[in-house]
């Protein structure tokens, strides 16, 4: 059976197809306005015989695929604990949420933390500085690597965080220095998630801002031990759903 | 439907705003209420009271004004019904839970504070709310900062507003201070009604108080059965009605409720099906119409089998012990009775966890849900250790932070979908 797992975040979709334990398809795409057109396009000519939704948008694939959906958080957790099956943390930092998930021994997540509503500490609020001072996303992380020292950020709202950017760089701060401090801004608010469910285990360190080296490193170096950032960070979660479908944990809990 | 027009436009309120205030809440309780499932006969008293909460309820406030009854207002569960039905009053709530003029309340009102603040103001400001117009006296209790110093603005606004002094921990002092209180209370409500509180009359006040909270207590118990024989949202429904509805009539409406309830639950049959996940909701009041985590958890394959708030069973587990001749004595009953409350307003708060762990294994929760409302100091503080300690005590807890908008939904769905997940296993 082959079993289509689907993630529709905020930026981008991401579609996994499982067939007897193996991967057989692994894309994603760019959210547009619409994320069904998206989604659509994605599973064209891709066969399948059941599917799993995850992601903010599942509910609205449930209605149109009537498929089944799963929460990010357990689809993160299915997802990591496959990939890495030693994994018991796990960090998610995505474009409009960060979660932090802890797992007991057999994998079930015993506890998680959320951001609030606010776009503070995710991936669009790197995206939004990146923008405030110039640089694109890849630069971004390379030049917060060059800095030597770090200017601090204060603000951790999105808007207010923007302006004071804009006003450190009209008083002559470094770019990569201020890039540095932002990178440290949302690597704190992170930590904060994690401590509350207990750094313990391995780390999986996974969504679009693993991919970011400079946080990265910077959790490294805050927490004291490696974190594993899997080959396509961003796909965890439709990899978790696919599994879910696949399991057959899907007629049991529903 | 009677045409209340004149009566509004009497009170003083904005007609227009109004309408658009009764329309949103007429759809907005068509979508949450009136499309659930299997939903009791019983529901329909509750749902009568809804349509009319504007409407006929405030005709009978305003009758009984008219035949030198006193309409008194309040904001806590610390200002005892007990004395306003010794002078033969009518107690009504005015909390709200709408995000509605905001905009206008922040004119007045710093941006960060609770919404649940904020809506009372909202309300007030845009001349929508008849039982604030219709109050003789607005009562404001000194418990959180939030409404303690909101208050002093209210003050100007209303025709006449009694400031009650709270204490802040349960101690002896505490104790001679609410007492103190509730006697100036008592005093107060005895010059605006010009009636004279006697034992007889306080000693029927607690009975018909007492009736009120022993009818809502039977319905909490029935809810420990499963399947759900009633919807979280229909018993929360209820649990806000209590402080709106006249007391006789709503203490028979909810009995009549439970008659059915339990011949539901003799029959096995319930609104969910038998091993849902079973949530306890615990923390901040939920004002009408702040009906946003109820529904999304009842929508989320779960369902809310008790609430540890104010308009829950914090407000109404104690009965007043109604035995004693004099007034004094009957003073003091009452102020054990409200002491016991274990708002967070209080330093130190523990009995509330207690309660939570209590309320948990009474109704079969399989976790809790600690709600508050954003900018709540007190409940957001006690999040933190409460959810520690049930956690330790295996009892899985979600802490939920929100305010009365809708842009957070989408998370807080997902928080509580995946909540669900872990609950399940
Ligand atoms: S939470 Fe505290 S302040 Fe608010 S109504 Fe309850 S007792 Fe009063
Ligand atoms: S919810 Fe909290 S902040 Fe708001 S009025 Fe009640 S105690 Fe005060």
């Amino acid at each position: 059976m082959r079993v289509a797992g689907i993630d529709i975040g905020s930026r981008t979709v991401k579609l996994i197809v499982v067939e007897e334990g193996n991967v057989v398809v692994a894309k994603k795409r760019i959210n547009s306005h619409d994320p069904l057109v998206t989604t659509r396009e994605l599973l064209r000519d891709v066969p399948y015989d059941r599917a799993v939704a995850t992601g903010y948008g599942r509910h609205l694939l449930k209605r149109y695929l009537n498929c089944d959906v799963i929460s990010e958080i357990r689809a993160f957790a299915l997802g990591a604990k496959a990939l890495i099956p030693s994994c018991r943390t796990i960090l998610d930092i995505g474009g409009q949420d960060t979660k932090a998930i802890s797992l007991n021994e057999a994998g079930d997540m015993i506890k998680f933390e959320m951001n609030d509503k606010c776009a503070a500490g995710t991936g669009r609020f790197l995206e939004v500085m990146a923008t405030a001072l110039g640089f694109s996303l890849e630069d971004f992380a390379t030049a917060a690597l060059s800095a030597a020292r770090a200017e601090k950020i204060n603000s951790m709202c999105t808007v207010f965080a923007e302006s004071e950017v804009v006003s450190l760089v009209a008083q002559g701060a470094r770019r990569n220095e201020v890039a540095l401090g932002i990178h440290g801004s949302i690597v704190g608010r992170s930590i904060a998630l994690l401590n509350r469910v207990g750094v313990r285990g391995d780390i999986v360190f996974a969504g679009g801002v693993a991919l970011n080296r400079c946080v990265r490193q910077l959790i490294e170096s805050r927490i004291g031990v490696p974190v594993v950032v899997p080959a396509d960070p961003q796909t965890i979660g439709a990899l978790g759903s696919a599994l879910y479908g696949a399991s057959g944990l899907v007629r049991g809990d529903t | 439907m009677p045409d209340y027009r004149q009566m509004w436009s009497n009170l003083g309120l904005d007609l227009q705003s109004h309408d658009a205030l009764l329309s949103t809440l007429g759809s907005a309780y068509r979508d949450i209420f009136l499309s659930q499932e299997d939903r009791p006969e019983g529901m329909k008293y509750f749902d009568f009271v809804m349509t009319e909460v504007h409407g006929l309820r405030i005709k009978e406030l305003m009758d009984a004004k008219a035949q030198g009854r006193i309409v008194i207002g309040s904001y806590c569960v610390f200002v005892p019904e007990e004395l306003v039905l010794a002078v033969d009053g009518i107690s009504v709530g005015l909390c709200a839970g709408a995000e509605f003029n905001f905009a206008g309340a922040e004119e007045v009102l710093p941006r960060n504070l609770c919404p649940l603040i904020k809506s009372a103001f909202g309300f007030k400001m845009g001349k929508v709310c008849p039982y604030i117009e219709a109050s003789d006296v607005v009562v404001g209790e000194n418990t959180c900062d939030g409404k303690k110093k909101s208050y002093e603005v209210l003050s100007p606004m209303v025709k006449d507003l009694f400031v009650m002094d709270m204490p802040q921990m349960k101690s002896e002092a505490g104790k001679q201070l609410l007492k103190a209180e509730y006697r100036r209370f008592a005093e107060k409500l005895e010059a605006v009604s010009g009636r004279k509180i006697t034992a007889d009359a306080l000693r029927k006040g607690i009975e018909t108080t007492n009736a009120k909270r022993t009818a809502i207590k039977r319905l909490a118990a029935i809810r420990k059965a499963d399947p759900a024989p009633i919807s979280g949202l229909d018993a929360l429904l209820v649990n806000q009605i209590f402080f709106f509805d006249d007391p006789a009539r709503f203490t028979a409406s909810v009995n009549k409720l439970c008659d059915e309830l339990e011949e539901r639950v003799g029959k096995g049959a319930g609104v969910f099906p038998k091993g849902t996940a079973r949530v306890l909701i615990s923390g901040c009041p939920m004002a009408v119409p702040n009906w946003k985590i109820p529904t999304i958890v009842e929508s989320s394959s779960a369902v809310i089998v008790g609430e540890e708030s104010c308009i829950g069973e914090r407000g109404t587990q104690w009965l007043t012990d109604g035995r004693g001749d004099t007034v004094e004595g009957l003073l003091d009953r009452i102020t054990e009775r409200y002491l016991k409350i274990d708002c967070a307003v209080f330093t130190p708060n523990a009995s509330r966890v207690d309660h939570v762990r209590e309320m948990v294994k009474k109704y079969d929760a399989d976790g809790v849900i600690h709600y508050s409302l954003q900018f709540c100091q007190p409940y957001i503080i006690e999040s933190g250790p409460a959810e520690r300690e049930l956690e330790k005590q295996g009892i899985p807890t979600l802490r939920l932070e929100t305010d009365y908008s809708q842009e957070d939904t989408g998370q807080l769905r997902t928080r509580v979908e995946a909540f669900v997940e872990r609950l399940r296993g």
